[in-house]
C-alpha cells in the first residue's frame, strides 16, 4: 500500500454525500483500492490508526455494516469498542445527546453512528469533538454503501461517468437509493429510479433522476442494476399490495434482466429478499455483484477511518 | 375640543407620534389622550400646547404609535404545563412585545371544556398576569371529538371563540352539529384544519427538501382537504368560522371561494408561515419544526399577497413552548412548535420593510381584524376605545438573543436573526407595563 498516498479528502466527518466533492469521493475511492490490496494479503494489519479509538456506536441493529466498521478499524490499528445501544427505549433521544456526551467524555478520536432517525448524526457530530461517521440515519443516507457500490461499478466497469445506472424498488425508505443517487450524479452517471409511484420520494425527478414505473422500461440499455430491499410490513397493503404483485412487477427476474445491457451487473447493498425483489438465481449469478460488494464494504471503510483519521489532531 | 375644555389632571397624552391607525389603515404625525383607562381623543391636534393643564406628557419623539397587538392563538402554559410556560411568563414576553390581549388556546390540562376553567384564567390572569388573557374554549368536552362542549355556558362565562386546539375535530358530523348549536349562540368556531390520517407519520413540509432530509413529509392536501369540508359545513349551517392557520395558496383559494359566496368565515396564519420558509430548517433545525409546517417559497410568497390583499384577516404567533428536552432531539423525534408571542412585531415588520405590506395594513391584522373577529372593544383608535397602545421604533435594529426573551421555554425559531423593530412601550388600559 502507498502510504505515501496524499487523501486529497477535506471533511472532517463523513455525514453524507451531500457536501462531498468529486475530488473528495475520488480520494476515497483511490484510498479504498490500496486497502483492497491490504485486505487480500496475509498480513491485513496496518498501524495508520494505532493508539486511536473507534466506537461503534448502532442505535440500529446491524450486522454487516458494524461488522465491517469494525473490521475496518482493526486492520488500521485502531481499538474498536463495539456499542448497541436498545432502541426500544421510550426515551431514544436523550439517550442519543446523553451518550454523545459521555461518549465524548471517554476522548474516542473516531465515532461510528448508526440511528433510526434521518439526522440524528448530524445532531450527535455537533455534540462530539471526534470525527463522527454516519452508518446510516433513518432514511437519510448511508455514505460507506454508496461509496462501496461506486467503487464496486469502477472496478468492473473501469468507470462511473456515462453509465445508466438503475435504482429499483423502495425508493421511499432508502437511505441506500439517496447517498447514491448523490454519489452516481456527481460523478457523472445517468440515473434512472424504478418503483411504484407509493415508494418514490416526493420531488426525486429533481434531484437529477429519471422516473420510471414500469421496471421493463427502465431497465433498458441499462449497465448497472441495483436492487434495493424491501421490508416486509410495506409489502401487505401499505406501500404494496402483496409480495405476489410487487416481484411480479419490480422483481428482478431473467426475463426483466435481457432488457437490460447485455453485461449488466447487478448489486444489491443487502440483507436480500430472495424471491420478493430478486430472484436466487440472479442474485447468485454471473452477472451479481453482491458477493463482491461486501468485500468492498470493508476496503471502502478502511478509506474512510484512514482519510479522517489522517486529519486528527496529533497532539 | 369639549375633552380639552375640563380639566384633566389625570389625563396621559402621548404627542408627536407616527400614528398609526388600522381600522382606517391610515397614519400620519399625532397624538393620543387617555384617561381613566379609555382613549378620549386621538389625532393630528393633540399636541404639547392644546392640553389642560396637569396633563402628563409622554413625547413619543416621532416613533410609530398604534393599538397594542391582539394575538389571537398562544398556548399559555396554565392549568397543566406550567414548566412549559405560566400566566406570568407570557404576559410578561406579551408585553414586551407590544401585544396587549392574548388569547389563551383550550388545550391545557384539563382543557378549557367548563365555565370554571374559563373563571380559573381570568383570575390568573387578574393576579399573574400584565396584559389582557382571554379564553378560547374547547369545542368538544375534554377536546374529545365526540360531544359539544357548553358553548352557551361558556361565552357567559368570557369564551371569546370555540377552537379544538393543535388538533382537527375529525368527525365530519361533530363538527356539523357544533357549528350548527354554536350559530344559534353566534359564537365563532377557530379551527385548524389537519388530516392526522393524511398527514400520517410526516414532519415537515412534503416535496423536495423533505425527500433530501429524508424526512416524512405532510402534503398541503392535509391542510385543505379538511378546510374544503369545514368550508361546506359552513355553508350547510350558517356559523361563524375562522380558519385559524392557512398556509399554502389551496386553501386561500378555498377562503377566496367562501369569502365571495359571502359565508361568515375568516382565516389566518402564523407569522412563522410568512417568513420563514422549509429551507429555513437547513441541516435539522428542530426549532423551526411546526405545525402545520413551514412550507415552499412559492406558498409563503402567496401568503405574504394575500395578506396584502387583505384574504388573510389575522396574523398569530401561535406561540407554542416547548422546553429544551422534547426539541434536543433528532428532528423527527423532536416535538412541534415555536414561541413567537414576544417576537411578533418585530418579525412582522420584515414584511414591511421588504415592501410587500403597508404599515397600517400589516397592524391591521394584528389589531384591528383580530379585534373584529372576536368581538373586542380594543385594537382600534376610537374614543372611548380601552388606551391599550404601544410605541415602537419600527426601524431599530437587533440582533434577537433568545435567552433574553421573557417566555420559560426559548424555542424561537428567529434565534440571532437579525431583526427591525423595538417596542419602547406597551400600555394597557392606561397603564404603562413596559418601557
Amino acid at each position: 500500500m502507498h502510504t505515501s498516498h496524499p487523501p486529497t479528502f477535506t471533511q472532517r466527518h463523513l455525514l453524507g454525500i451531500e457536501g462531498l466533492s468529486v475530488s473528495d469521493i475520488t480520494a476515497l475511492l483511490d484510498l479504498s483500492e490500496a486497502a483492497i490490496e491490504v485486505s487480500r494479503q496475509i498480513e491485513k494489519k496496518r498501524n495508520v490508526l494505532r493508539g486511536r479509538t473507534q466506537i461503534n456506536l448502532f442505535f440500529e441493529a446491524s450486522t454487516r455494516t458494524q461488522s465491517s466498521f469494525e473490521l475496518a478499524g482493526k486492520r488500521l490499528g485502531a481499538d474498536v469498542m463495539n456499542m448497541s445501544v436498545a432502541t426500544s427505549s421510550v426515551k431514544k433521544g436523550e439517550t442519543l445527546i446523553d451518550t454523545a456526551a459521555t461518549l465524548n467524555a471517554m476522548r474516542p478520536d473516531i465515532i461510528v453512528v448508526r440511528h433510526a432517525e434521518a439526522g440524528a448524526v448530524h445532531l450527535l457530530a455537533r455534540k462530539v469533538d471526534c470525527a463522527v461517521i454516519n452508518a446510516g440515519d433513518g432514511t437519510h443516507e448511508h455514505p460507506t454503501q454508496a461509496l462501496l457500490d461506486a467503487l464496486t461499478i469502477r472496478r468492473n466497469k473501469g468507470r462511473i461517468s456515462g453509465l445508466k445506472v438503475a435504482i429499483c424498488g423502495d425508493i421511499l425508505h432508502s437511505r441506500v437509493a439517496r447517498s447514491n443517487i448523490l454519489l452516481l450524479t456527481a460523478m457523472g452517471a445517468r440515473v434512472r429510479v424504478i418503483g411504484p409511484s407509493t415508494l418514490l420520494p416526493a420531488g426525486i425527478e429533481r434531484m437529477g433522476v429519471e422516473v420510471f414505473h414500469n421496471m421493463r422500461a427502465g431497465l433498458q440499455g441499462a449497465d448497472i442494476v441495483m436492487m434495493l430491499r424491501l421490508q416486509r410490513e410495506r409489502m401487505n397493503g401499505a406501500f404494496v399490495p402483496s409480495t405476489k404483485e410487487y416481484f411480479h412487477y419490480f422483481g428482478l427476474d431473467e426475463d426483466k434482466l435481457a432488457l437490460a445491457s447485455p453485461d449488466a451487473l447487478v448489486m444489491h447493498p443487502g440483507p436480500m429478499n430472495r424471491g420478493v425483489e430478486i430472484a436466487s438465481t440472479i442474485a447468485d449469478g454471473a452477472q451479481s455483484l453482491i458477493r463482491e460488494q461486501v468485500e468492498m464494504g470493508v476496503a471502502v471503510r478502511m478509506a474512510v477511518l484512514e482519510a479522517l483519521g489522517a486529519r486528527l489532531a496529533n497532539d | 375640543m369639549k375633552t380639552m375644555a375640563t380639566l384633566h389632571s389625570n389625563a396621559t397624552a402621548l404627542i408627536n407620534a407616527n400614528l398609526v391607525n388600522p381600522g382606517s389603515e391610515t397614519q400620519g404625525k399625532g397624538g393620543v389622550l387617555v384617561e381613566a383607562g379609555h382613549i378620549v381623543d386621538f389625532g393630528p391636534h393633540i399636541e404639547a400646547t392644546h392640553l389642560a393643564s396637569g396633563t402628563k406628557i409622554i413625547d413619543c419623539s416621532g416613533d410609530c404609535l398604534s393599538p397594542g397587538l391582539i394575538d389571537a392563538q398562544v398556548f399559555v402554559g396554565e392549568p397543566g404545563a406550567e414548566y412549559r410556560e405560566t400566566i406570568a411568563t407570557v404576559t410578561r414576553a406579551a408585553a414586551a412585545g407590544g401585544v396587549t390581549t392574548i388569547v389563551a388556546t383550550p388545550d391545557s390540562d384539563p382543557p378549557v371544556d367548563n365555565p370554571a376553567i374559563v373563571d380559573f384564567l381570568k383570575r390568573l390572569a387578574r393576579d399573574k398576569g400584565r396584559v389582557r388573557v382571554l379564553a378560547a374554549a374547547a369545542l368538544t368536552k375534554g377536546l374529545n371529538g365526540a360531544e359539544i362542549s357548553e358553548i352557551g355556558l361558556l361565552q357567559e362565562a368570557g369564551a371569546v371563540a370555540f377552537s379544538h386546539g393543535p388538533h382537527s375535530l375529525k368527525s365530519a358530523l361533530v363538527m356539523r352539529r357544533a357549528l350548527t348549536y354554536a350559530r344559534d349562540f353566534d359564537a365563532l368556531i377557530m379551527h385548524t384544519t389537519h388530516d392526522a390520517t393524511l398527514a400520517a407519520d410526516g414532519v415537515m413540509n412534503e416535496g423536495e427538501r423533505a425527500s433530501r432530509l429524508g424526512l416524512a413529509g405532510i402534503p398541503l392536501e392535509a391542510e385543505s382537504i379538511m378546510l374544503e369540508r369545514d368550508l361546506r359545513l359552513v355553508a350547510l349551517t350558517g356559523a361563524r368560522y375562522h380558519a385559524s392557520i392557512v398556509t399554502c395558496r389551496q386553501s386561500l383559494d378555498l377562503i377566496r371561494k367562501a369569502k365571495a359566496e359571502g359565508l361568515q368565515v375568516t382565516c389566518g396564519t402564523t407569522i412563522n408561515h410568512l417568513t420563514l420558509n422549509e429551507n429555513d430548517i437547513g441541516d435539522y433545525r428542530t426549532f423551526l419544526k411546526l405545525m402545520p409546517p413551514l412550507r415552499a417559497e412559492p406558498e409563503r410568497r402567496a401568503l405574504v399577497e394575500a395578506l396584502a390583499e387583505g384574504v388573510i384577516d389575522i396574523i398569530v404567533s401561535d406561540h407554542n413552548p416547548q422546553d429544551v428536552e422534547v426539541k434536543r432531539l433528532p428532528f423527527g423525534e423532536a416535538a412541534f412548535g415555536a414561541i413567537g408571542v414576544e417576537t411578533l412585531l418585530a418579525a412582522a415588520l420584515r414584511l414591511v420593510h421588504s415592501g410587500d405590506v403597508s404599515l397600517p395594513r400589516l397592524l391591521a391584522a394584528l389589531t384591528y381584524r383580530p379585534a373584529q373577529i372576536l368581538r373586542l372593544p380594543q385594537g382600534c383608535l376610537a374614543k372611548g376605545a380601552p388606551a391599550d397602545l404601544i410605541r415602537f421604533d419600527p426601524d431599530e435594529p437587533f440582533v434577537l438573543d433568545a435567552t433574553q426573551l421573557h417566555s420559560r421555554a426559548k424555542n424561537t425559531p428567529f434565534d440571532e436573526a437579525r431583526l427591525s423593530g423595538r417596542v419602547k412601550m406597551t400600555m394597557v388600559a392606561g397603564n404603562i407595563l413596559h418601557g
